[in-house]
């Protein structure tokens, strides 16, 4: 079973829409034993840092989502909070990938939020990248992003290189829309369902 | 490097897709989740769909076909028509909608969008704006979906879009009258007075009838994405098509 953590913040259905298409049913759960007990979860966010942390922390679900063993894969918001911290509200996150989450900068010609399709810049080989290459474009939108460090699969440029893809160990994250991405985004969540736990 | 959007705009209207010259005289299109399964085939890189008479109407987007469209869509897609409530937006974010546009409410209520950006982030807060050119000036215009309730504003239209970001906006759509429905292109220099004044993305809207009017706007008026409603709809343009000239043509697309 594939849990998707409900972490009350808006758009979680496309989530849940997309893994229907790939022919996937999930839960949409905060129950703690139904995550702890899922095969693969999904984290996913659509808001501000601080929000989502305030609606994780409400929800008793921070510590349960630290312990996961099984593959999890953030999404936007998502992923931002398995770093450190965010600059977005000066807060502390999930602090499983290290690094601070930052505004990205803008600049005459690079506006923000970060609004459209961007291509991938690819690091390091993943089961979760199979299939991509560098003329593939999937769905970006944000304001705040992660650095680029040894955790990133893939980065992305707007205005400064910025982490899209992480991993560390079991925990995943993509800065994209992967429900919002046409095939490309298919196909990294199929990747993810693929990947050995 | 950042693709140039292209936005198939959808008008509906009692749940079908409408189409009308300067918002007047609609004539039926078809089908909302017909079409919009069309351009997702075809390559377009969003949608919105528009209720264009919810605002004069006094109610919202209905969340029925929002959440059809989510199951079947997977690119991103963004509704517009009287959201006018923090609840009216969380019910269409939570039916699948990416994206919320607000035109008219926005501007009786401008703390909205603060409040809007605060709750959902503001990179699914979209402000659309109405704007007319009258006496070598642009003005926001309100309640356009029907021509017997259109009024003016207090707003000029640079200022309205300068305040609208700073309030908490995430995008703005510039809709200019003068051209909509027209295909004699984008105003370009309305466009550019606008784009000087924002950091956000700024989508255009109305005037474009050749695939050259998507090349002007892209590199002369430097807009993040070009929407469109009768060309797209009529077959006049395809969007492959499209595609293939602008990228011949320098600009950066989503093959």
């Amino acid at each position: 079973m594939l849990a998707i953590v409900d972490s009350g913040g808006a758009n979680i259905a496309s989530v849940r829409f997309a893994l229907e298409r790939l022919g996937v049913q999930s839960e949409l759960t905060a129950d703690l034993a139904v995550i702890r007990a899922a095969a693969r979860v999904i984290l996913p966010g659509v808001g501000s840092a601080p929000e989502g942390m305030k609606r994780l922390q409400a929800k008793g679900l921070v510590d349960c989502v630290r312990g996961l063993k099984q593959p999890v894969l953030g999404i936007c918001l998502g992923m931002q909070l398995l770093f450190d911290s965010s600059a977005e509200g000066e807060i502390a996150s999930l602090g499983l990938v290290p690094g601070r989450v930052a505004l990205l900068p803008q600049s005459p010609g690079i506006t923000v939020p970060h609004m459209g399709w961007n291509t991938l810049d690819l690091k390091r080989p993943s089961p979760l990248l199979r299939g991509f290459d560098a003329a593939t474009r999937f769905y970006f939108v944000h304001s705040f992003a992660g650095p680029v460090n040894e955790f990133t699969l893939a980065s992305c440029e707007h205005g400064t290189a910025f982490a899209a893809v992480v991993q560390r160990g079991n925990f995943s994250g993509v800065q994209f829309h992967p429900e919002r991405s046409g095939a490309a985004g298919a196909q990294l969540l199929k990747n993810f369902l693929e990947m050995p736990a | 490097m950042l693709a140039r959007r292209l936005i198939p705009c959808l008008d509906v209207r009692d749940g079908r897709v409408v189409k009308g010259v300067q918002f007047r005289n609609h004539v039926d299109m078809g089908d909302i989740i017909e079409l919009a399964q069309r351009y997702r085939d075809e390559g377009a890189d969003e949608i919105v769909f528009y209720d264009i008479t919810a605002s004069s109407d006094g109610r919202t987007v209905s969340t029925e076909w929002v959440t059809r469209v989510a199951k079947v869509i997977d690119i991103p897609f963004c509704v517009a028509g009287g959201i006018r409530s923090l609840d009216d937006a969380r019910k269409l974010l939570h039916s699948g909608a990416d994206k919320v546009s607000l035109n008219s409410p926005a501007i009786e209520n401008p703390a909205l969008l603060g409040e809007l950006a605060a709750e959902f982030g503001s990179q699914c807060v979209v402000v659309g704006i109405d704007s007319r050119a009258e006496n070598g000036d642009y003005f926001v215009k309100q309640f356009t979906g029907d021509p017997t309730k259109t009024r003016g504003t207090r707003w000029r239209t640079v200022d309205w879009a300068r305040e609208a970001q700073k309030l908490g906006a995430g995008e703005v759509v510039l809709n200019c009258m003068n051209q909509d429905g027209e295909r004699k292109g984008y105003d370009l220099a309305q466009l550019k007075l606008v784009r000087a004044v924002l950091t956000i993305p700024l989508v255009a809207s109305g005037g474009a009838g050749a695939p050259e009017h998507f090349r002007d706007v892209f590199r002369d008026a430097g807009v993040d994405a070009a929407l469109a409603a009768s060309v797209f709809h009529s077959g006049a343009i395809p969007i492959p098509k499209l595609k293939q000239y602008l990228a011949t043509e320098g600009v950066i697309v989503r093959p």
